[in-house]
C-alpha cells in the first residue's frame, strides 16, 4: 500500500467512525428531550446499584465501612460499560439490517464497516459514562463509599479506562460479526454474553466465591483485570482486602490487561473478516428476518 | 359461487358475542402457548437470562455470608421475574410491536373486541411463562440446595393466582397506554425494568425498604405477591413479611379488579384517541 492509498484509507476510516458516532448518538437520544434522556440513562444503573446496596445493607446491618462494599459498588458501576459498549457496536447490525433496513446501503457506501460499527458504539460509551459518574457520586454522597479524589491514581484510571473501552468495543465487534450470520436471537447476543461475563469477572463478588473449577474462566477474561484496575485506581485499599488478585501489582495487571486485549482485539478483526465474507457470500447483508 | 355453496355458507354458524370473544382469546393465546414451545431456543434464552441474575445475586449473598433463606428468596424472585419480563416486554410493549409490524390495524379492523386480544396475550404469556418459572425454581433450588416449608398450599396457590391476574391486568393496562407511544416505547420499557426490580424486592424482602417505599411499591402486584409467597414457603418468611398474608391476599384481589377494569377503560380511551390522531398505522423509525 503506497502512502496516498494509506492516507485515503485513514481518512475514510476516521470519517466512517466520526459520522457513525454522530448517527449513533442521534438514534440513542433524539426520541425525547435531553432531560428525559438523562433520566433514562441514569435510572437503570442507579436502580441496579440500589438493589446491591439494599442487599448489602440488610445482611451487614448497614456496615458500609467494610471493603467489600466499595468492591461490589464500584465493580457494578463500571460493569455498565460492558453491556452498553458491546451492545452499542453489535446492535448496530440488527438495527440497520432489520429495523432501518439500511445495512446494504452502508455496505455500498464509501465507508469502512468495522469503523462504522465501532463508531455506533460511542453513544453507548457516553451514556454509560454518565451513569457511572452519577452512580459513583451517589455512592460517595449518600452511601459512604470512601473515595478521595486527591488519593486516586488518575493516570492509572484513564489509561485503564481507555484500554478497557477499546477492549470492550473489539468484543462488541465480534458480536457484530456473529450478528451478521445469526438469524435468530442476535438481539440477545450482547445481553447473554455480558450476563455470562458478569458471573465470571468478579464484578460484584470476589472470584474466590466461585467454585474452584470455574475460577480459571474468570482469570482468562480481560474484564476481570480491567475491573480490578478501575477499583484500584480509585480506592487503592480495596486491592488489599481480597486475595484474588492481591499478588499482582498495578503494572502487572495493566500488562495482563494489555496482553489479553491485544489477543482479543486481533482475534476480533479476523472473526469479523471471516463472518463478513461469509455473510456477503450467502447474501445475508440485506435479509430481513422479522424475528 | 353457485346457489348450493351459498346455502352451505349461510348455514355455517358464525360466532358472535361471548363465543366470538372467547374464540379470539384462544386464537391470540395460541401462538404464545403452542407456537412459542416450538421455538426451543427462545425458551433457553428466557430461562438462561433470569438464571444468570439469580446465580449472580446468590453469589453476592454467599460473599456476604447471608443466612440460607436469602438464597431461596433470590430463587423465588428470579422465577417471578420471568413473569415481570413477560408482562413488560410481551404485554406492555406488544401493541407497539404489532403497530410496527402492521398487525395492529388488522386487529382493529377484525370484528372482535380488542379486550379479547389483550386477554389472549395475557393468558398465553402467563401459561408459557409458568413453564419457564418452574424451570428456574427447579434449577435454582437444585443448584443451591434450597429447601421449602409450605405452610398452606391453598393459600400459596391463591396468592400466586391473584398475583398473576393482577400482574397481567396491569400488563393489559400498560399495553393500552403504550398504544400511544412511538419510538419511545422501547426506552420506557427499558427504563422501568430495573426500578421495578428494586422496589418489588425480587432479591430481598420488601420489608427491608423504608415503609412508605414498600407501601407505594405494593401497587405493583408482584411486591405483595412475592412477599406473601416467601412468607408461605419459607420457615423464617413470616418474620420478614411486610404485611400479613391475609391482608396481602385482599389487596391483591382488589388490585386484580382495579387493573382489569382499568385496562378496559384505558383501552377504550386510547384506541379512540389513537384512531383520532392517526397513530394506529404509524411506524416512527
Amino acid at each position: 500500500m503506497d502512502r496516498s492509498t494509506a492516507a485515503v484509507t485513514r481518512s475514510e476510516t476516521w470519517r466512517s467512525f466520526r459520522i457513525a458516532t454522530w448517527l449513533g448518538w442521534q438514534i440513542a437520544s433524539n426520541w425525547t428531550d435531553p432531560l428525559w434522556f438523562a433520566i433514562y440513562s441514569i435510572v437503570r444503573p442507579v436502580s441496579r446499584a440500589a438493589i446491591l446496596v439494599v442487599m448489602y445493607g440488610v445482611i451487614t446491618q448497614g456496615n458500609f465501612s467494610d471493603p467489600l462494599f466499595p468492591y461490589i459498588y464500584l465493580g457494578n458501576a463500571f460493569y455498565s460499560y460492558v453491556f452498553t459498549v458491546m451492545n452499542g457496536v453489535s446492535w448496530a447490525v440488527i438495527d440497520d439490517r432489520e429495523h432501518y433496513r439500511t445495512l446494504k446501503y452502508m455496505y455500498v457506501a464509501p465507508i469502512r464497516i468495522p469503523a462504522y460499527l465501532l463508531g455506533r458504539g460511542v453513544a453507548g460509551f457516553l451514556t454509560a459514562s454518565l451513569s457511572v459518574v452519577i452512580t459513583i457520586l451517589a455512592g460517595v454522597l449518600f452511601l459512604h463509599v470512601s473515595f478521595d479524589p486527591l488519593q486516586a491514581d488518575w493516570l492509572l484510571f484513564f489509561v485503564s479506562l481507555a484500554i478497557g473501552v477499546v477492549m470492550l468495543a473489539m468484543m462488541g465487534l465480534v458480536l457484530a460479526a456473529l450478528s451478521l450470520l445469526v438469524a435468530r436471537h442476535s438481539g440477545f447476543l450482547a445481553e447473554g454474553v455480558s450476563g455470562v461475563l458478569f458471573l465470571f469477572s468478579g464484578a460484584i463478588y470476589p472470584l474466590d466465591v466461585l467454585p474452584v473449577w470455574l475460577q480459571p474462566i474468570g482469570y482468562a477474561i480481560p474484564i476481570t483485570y480491567w475491573l480490578e484496575l478501575m477499583r484500584r485506581s480509585l480506592i487503592g485499599s480495596v486491592a488489599e482486602a481480597f486475595p484474588t488478585l492481591a499478588a499482582f501489582s498495578n503494572l502487572e495487571l495493566l500488562g495482563i490487561l494489555v496482553g489479553l486485549s491485544v489477543v482479543f482485539g486481533v482475534a476480533s478483526i479476523y472473526v469479523f473478516r471471516a463472518c463478513d465474507k461469509r455473510a456477503r457470500e450467502r447474501g445475508l447483508i440485506d435479509r430481513t428476518t422479522n424475528y | 359461487m353457485n346457489s348450493e355453496q351459498l346455502s352451505v355458507n349461510s348455514q355455517k354458524r358464525k360466532n358472535t358475542g361471548w363465543r366470538l370473544f372467547f374464540q379470539s382469546v384462544i386464537a391470540r393465546s395460541y401462538p404464545r402457548i403452542i407456537g412459542q414451545q416450538r421455538e426451543l431456543s427462545w425458551m433457553l434464552f428466557e430461562v438462561v437470562m433470569p438464571m444468570i441474575a439469580v446465580i449472580g445475586y446468590v453469589l453476592v449473598y454467599k460473599a456476604l455470608k447471608a443466612p440460607e433463606e436469602y438464597i431461596g428468596f433470590v430463587v423465588i424472585g428470579g422465577a417471578m421475574m420471568a413473569f415481570w419480563m413477560n408482562v413488560l416486554w410481551s404485554m406492555s410493549s406488544q401493541l407497539y410491536w404489532e403497530k410496527e409490524q402492521g398487525n395492529l390495524a388488522l386487529y382493529i379492523i377484525a370484528p372482535n373486541s380488542m379486550m379479547s386480544i389483550l386477554l389472549g396475550m395475557a393468558l398465553g404469556g402467563m401459561v408459557a411463562t409458568i413453564l419457564r418459572a418452574a424451570v428456574i425454581i427447579l434449577l435454582g433450588s437444585w443448584m443451591f440446595g434450597v429447601t421449602y416449608a409450605v405452610v398452606s398450599p391453598f393459600e400459596l396457590f391463591a396468592v400466586f393466582a391473584l398475583s398473576m391476574v393482577a400482574l397481567y391486568g396491569m400488563g393489559m393496562m400498560f399495553a393500552s397506554a403504550f398504544l400511544l407511544f412511538g419510538r419511545e416505547a422501547w426506552a420506557v420499557s427499558d427504563m422501568i425494568q430495573e426500578p421495578v426490580n428494586l422496589v418489588t424486592g425480587f432479591y430481598f424482602p420488601v420489608k427491608s425498604l423504608p415503609f412508605w417505599v414498600a407501601a407505594i411499591a405494593s401497587a405493583i402486584p408482584l411486591t405483595l405477591g412475592l412477599d406473601a409467597m416467601r412468607q408461605l414457603a419459607f420457615p423464617s418468611g413470616l418474620q420478614m413479611g411486610f404485611l400479613s398474608t391475609k391482608v396481602e391476599i385482599l389487596i391483591l384481589a382488589g388490585l386484580s379488579v382495579f387493573f382489569l377494569v382499568g385496562a378496559k377503560l384505558l383501552l377504550a380511551y386510547t384506541e379512540k384517541r389513537a384512531i383520532r390522531e392517526g397513530r394506529l398505522t404509524e411506524a416512527r423509525r
